[in-house]
């Protein structure tokens, strides 16, 4: 038997229970329906019109005529190739750097333990009490002249990749997670004579992909999703992102071009979403709270 | 503080006999061995630790210490002189400031009222169902993966007082059109319908899956006395919930009271008459477009100042949940 929930087996059973379930659940499919994906088919719709019949009042459900070439519009126009492709080598550079840096140092902290490691850790967690916001102008002040390398870092990928490693969430979350493999198994490889490289990439990343799975879709939905700091830190219009690029290009272009290329944008992650929404949907209320 | 705990558990088997007074002197002496051992452990745990630890140097700790010094300093001309609390008090002085607290602290106010309690609401009903409950929390979820600036701008098309979406919908079922973002009446409210749109997704996961914890006895027991089911909310569902309630309005405060991309991008941030000027708009503003970033910093400030409390105390709360 399922765990029952607020509303009685019994009640349900009974013919005004069910009438009332199937009402509620009727109503809720349809509108849930209509507010979370009609936008999105309003898009894919609104981005097929032409111009005159997008502002047209009132407004058609369907499109009169299909122009599916707005979109090769939207993609030249916006040079939407080189968005997507920037966006693609800032996202999967902060994966690499966040799971190479972040994974190292929770396996660090969760079994080398060395000197230091609960202050550094306690540090680390830190940064998650002061408010993201506030640190973005001295984030910004700091890559314009990074002390001691003296370099300008604007423009460049490593202002996105660098800072994506500060992630003290996905860091706890690894930690907690290598914490909970069983010590026998490290030990083992120990008395083999494993050095600690070893032991991290044959025996605690293989048993951690749940985990790894979670921190890199995070990852990359994170660097597709900002919008502040590269538009702060990439101000060259070959460089930008997606969101940058199409929001500073949004006042020149035909609005059914627009929403073409707002379609094209969404699509990646859309996708993400549909091949690993367990993996997502999971890590969510795995590691939601912990923070 | 942490010093002790690590040698004990480190290095423990050579040296016990020669522990009195001093440990670490006397370990360095009587076993050479031990000591190299130690040393190489700590040194490839550190090299592990390396690149993470450079990364918050300088791109966390540095410039959390460097947020604090920049609020007392002002930069003219090229060099920098200390400000002490000038810049505060220029901050304090801005008329903008006021109005921008009382935008963001209506923003706070509105998106708890809907954007905490809605998730709360949804992950109720949807518990219930029997059926669809995947297909109703991927379509829940969807917004949160979309580019923001991709929900904004259908946001911003559907406000349109002209041939937008939600003016039809109004004349449908026979209200008045409205100006949406246009009006300082309704800017505000437009905002956080879109924001709560695009965010609600997370809430209501974590919602549900908490919900899934509770043991179902305890509504039978309630029904044995007689509960009808608002009270089974109030006595059973709320009480079991009532942690990750209560952090997750934490969170929501700390959330909603930093927000900017959501206005920025509907609005161009200040919104008319300045009816969506938020405080990290605010902040923004000082910074980037008058090259003020000790009245930023300053503001900033104000605003940790505000926020430290409600992360402290959901430090504590979620430690406590940890065992």
């Amino acid at each position: 038997m399922t765990t029952r929930t607020l509303i009685s087996p019994a009640q349900l059973g009974r013919t005004r229970g069910k009438v009332a379930y199937w009402t509620v659940f009727a109503a809720v499919m349809l509108i849930f329906t209509l507010v979370f994906l009609g936008p999105l088919y309003w898009m894919a719709a609104n981005g097929l019109k032409t111009t005159k019949e997008f502002v047209q009042t009132p407004p058609t459900g369907f499109p009169t005529s299909l122009h599916p070439e707005n979109y090769s519009h939207a993609w030249d126009v916006m040079d939407l190739s080189r968005l997507l492709l920037n966006t693609l080598w800032y996202a999967f550079g902060a994966l690499a750097f966040q799971l190479v840096f972040d994974v190292a140092a929770a396996f660090s902290l969760s079994r080398l333990r060395p000197v230091f490691g609960k202050l550094i850790l306690g540090m680390m967690l830190a940064t998650l009490m002061i408010p993201a916001t506030v640190l973005v102008v001295p984030q910004y002040l700091t890559v314009l002249d990074v002390p001691i390398f003296q370099r300008n870092l604007l423009n460049s990928p490593w202002v996105i990749w660098l800072p994506s490693v500060t992630n003290a969430f996905n860091i706890f979350l690894l930690k907690r997670f290598f914490d909970s493999i069983p010590r026998e198994l490290l030990d083992a490889a120990a008395m083999d004579g494993a050095s600690p490289v070893r032991t991290l990439w044959s025996i605690v990343l293989p048993v951690s992909r749940p985990i790894l799975g979670v921190v890199s879709i995070f990852a990359v939905v994170g660097v597709w999703k900002d919008f502040l700091w590269p538009m702060l830190t990439l101000p060259d219009p070959g460089k930008q992102t997606l969101n940058v690029g199409i929001y500073s290009l949004a006042s020149g272009v035909p609005e059914n071009w627009l929403v073409a290329a707002l379609g094209i944008a969404s699509l990646p992650t859309l996708l993400i979403f549909l091949v690993f929404q367990r993996n997502i949907m999971s890590g969510l209320t795995a590691g939601g709270l912990k923070g | 503080m942490s010093a002790p705990t690590l040698a004990a558990s480190g290095e423990s088997a050579g040296q016990r006999p020669g522990q009195p007074r001093r440990p670490r002197r006397i370990r360095a002496n009587t076993s050479r061995e031990g000591f190299a051992r130690a040393l190489r452990r700590n040194l490839s745990a550190h090299g592990f630790l390396l690149g993470a630890l450079l990364c918050f140097a300088f791109f966390s700790w540095y410039p959390m210490v460097r947020e604090f010094v920049l609020a007392f300093q002002k930069t003219e001309g090229g060099h920098t002189t200390w400000a002490g609390w000038s810049n505060l008090s220029y901050v304090f002085h801005d008329p903008a400031f006021w109005q921008a607290w009382r935008n963001t602290l209506l923003f706070t106010g509105l998106a708890l009222v809907l954007g905490f309690a809605l998730p709360f609401l949804v992950a109720v009903t949807l518990n219930e169902f029997r059926h669809g409950q995947g297909y109703l929390r991927m379509l829940v979820y969807l917004p949160v993966m979309l580019p923001p600036v991709a929900s904004v701008l259908l946001f911003k098309y559907f406000y349109d007082p002209g041939y937008g979406l939600f003016n039809r919908l109004l004349g449908l079922v026979g209200l008045p059109e409205q100006q949406w973002l246009q009006s300082t009446d309704t800017a505000m409210v437009s905002v956080v319908i879109a924001a709560t749109w695009m965010n609600m997704g997370g809430a209501t996961l974590i919602y549900l899956a908490a919900l899934q914890g509770i043991p179902g006895e305890l509504y039978e027991a309630a029904e044995l006395d007689g509960a009808g089911l608002l009270r089974k909310i109030w006595h059973v569902t709320i009480p079991q919930t009532r942690l990750i309630l209560s952090l997750m309005l934490l969170m929501q405060i700390i959330a909603t009271m930093q927000v900017f991309t959501e206005p920025f991008l509907l609005t161009g941030g200040d919104g008319p008459e300045g009816s969506t000027t938020t405080v990290v708009y605010l902040i923004y503003q000082y910074a980037f477009n008058f090259n003020n970033y000790g009245s930023a910093a300053a503001l900033g400030l104000v605003l940790l100042v505000l926020l430290a409390g409600f992360s402290a105390a959901y430090v504590r709360l979620s430690r406590g949940s940890e065992d």
